[in-house]
């Protein structure tokens, strides 16, 4: 996999995370660099999904700084940070109702920009008055994805969002963020699945579980 | 009015149920008679310490001090049968005195009741003793819920919601919990049931339809602290739930506990 230089869009500074007497991450300095998809790859335990939630500020570090495109997230008003820094979860959590409401959650004014959306998570447009009762998991995921990107994120991160998903599903939820990508979001994308990291990563960061 | 003996004749009933988990042999005859035994007792006790707090000469700010002590003395039972949920000490005496203000000022201040030992403390107990459930029940369900559904707490949180929208449908799921039952007993009232204030005072000679009256404003009382005390409760044990910053917070961290 070929690195090219660009600014980094996150940048993680000696970052420390214990959870329950254990060091989940223990000084772990990293950068994800803008407009790319950066693999997040490692064992169970390792700190991925920890590491998605600290630059989001969904969790934050014992010590260490994590940057925003330049500025440490603690500085940042948590609430304009996840609308510019989108979260998918590994399990679909969609809300109870329609399409409609669940991207209502995301922005309830901003009608338009869910077309805009659907089209982005690979969705057929008519699902929008559809009850998330009724959709696939694959489904039911791009949902979420299309939820997050309501905000019209600048960068995404995705935590194993095709781990309970069948080859065809995630195969639609990879073109999705491949097309983002194109159009200059930068992507942290949490998975264990070797293949998908060939297909899908510009880079890797490789992360050890902790003794 | 009872005389002592006509009390004494009563007790004749204890005597049935005593007969009956004996013949039956449910081994309830100790507690009954223990459970019978204490309610007298402490009847007695507040009978004689109610009498001093409202007698006419006394001050009317005995009978407030006698509210207050109910008030500090609900929160604490409430603490005690919900101690999962955090802080709810101070927030139910939060709550209890928040309806404590509404209902009273509402009742005296529009003068539906004259401000008096016998009319202040009753009341204040009707409201403080009928909203000690509901508030556990309110703080119990908010950290159910939260805790239940926290991927979807957590998922509108990552959407740039604040902490408070995020806990709304769980909050309002919980108040509707707490609420439903004193909203099903209001309806049933008079038909399933004659509530205690209203039958006490029929049994006291009063007439039946100021009796009713009576019942009426204290159902309403009922009903507006229920609403009061679960909603500052519901709200409260939500916020503790998160941090300034809008992170939900581990609902099984110690640190949250009392």
């Amino acid at each position: 996999m070929s690195r090219v230089e660009s600014h980094p869009a996150i940048e993680l500074d000696d970052v420390v995370v214990t959870r329950s007497g254990r060091r989940v991450l223990d000084h772990l300095t990293a950068s994800f660099a803008t407009g790319r998809i950066t693999a997040v790859a490692g064992p169970s335990g390792a700190g991925k999904t920890t590491l998605l939630r600290l630059i989001n500020r969904l969790s934050v570090p014992d010590s260490g700084v994590v940057r925003y495109r330049g500025t440490d997230v603690a500085e940042l008003d948590p609430l304009v940070l996840r609308r510019r820094v989108g979260m998918v979860f590994q399990r679909p959590t969609a809300f109870p109702g329609t399409v409609r409401a669940n991207l209502a959650e995301a922005a309830p004014d901003r009608d338009g920009s869910y077309v805009t959306a659907l089209k982005q998570a690979a969705l057929d447009l008519a699902m929008i008055d559809r009850d998330t009762a009724q959709l696939s998991g694959g489904e039911l995921q791009r949902v979420c994805l299309a939820r997050t990107l309501v905000t019209e994120p600048e960068a995404l991160l995705l935590d194993e969002p095709t781990s309970n998903l069948d080859d065809d599903a995630a195969a639609l939820f990879e073109a999705a963020a491949r097309s983002l990508v194109g159009s200059g979001t930068t992507i942290v994308w949490v998975t264990h699945n070797r293949s998908q990291l060939e297909r899908v990563a510009d880079d890797v960061l490789e992360l050890r579980r902790q003794p | 009015m009872i005389t002592w003996l006509g009390l004494a004749a009563s007790v004749l009933l204890v005597g049935i149920a005593i007969g009956i988990s004996a013949l039956l042999r449910l081994r309830l005859e100790r507690e009954l008679i223990v459970a019978s035994i204490r309610m007298g007792v402490q009847l007695a006790l507040v009978g004689g310490v109610l009498t001093l707090v409202i007698a006419d000469d006394r001050s009317i700010w005995w009978s407030w001090l006698w509210v207050a002590g109910m008030v500090g003395y609900a929160s604490d039972v409430a603490a005690r049968r919900a101690p999962q949920v955090p802080g709810l000490r101070w927030l139910a005496l939060g709550a209890f005195s928040v309806a404590a203000v509404v209902t009273m000022g509402v009742l005296f201040g529009l003068d539906v009741f004259p401000v008096d030992g016998r009319t202040v403390v009753p009341l204040a107990g009707m409201m403080v003793g009928n909203s000690m459930t509901a508030t556990v029940l309110a703080g119990r369900r908010v950290i159910e819920e939260i805790g239940d559904k926290r991927d979807q707490v957590e998922a509108r949180l990552a959407l740039g919601r604040d902490s408070r929208a995020a806990a709304r449908p769980y909050v309002r799921a919980a108040l509707r919990s707490a609420l439903t039952p004193q909203i099903e007993t209001t309806k049933a009232t008079g038909l399933v049931f004659l509530p205690g204030a209203m039958t006490g005072l029929i049994l006291a000679g009063v007439d039946p339809a100021d009796a009713v009256k009576v019942q009426a404003v204290v159902m309403f009382l009922v009903l507006g602290a229920v609403a009061t005390t679960t909603t500052v409760v519901a709200l409260g044990a939500a916020s503790r739930l998160f941090t300034p910053d809008h992170r939900l917070r581990l609902v099984d961290d110690p640190s949250l506990r009392q």
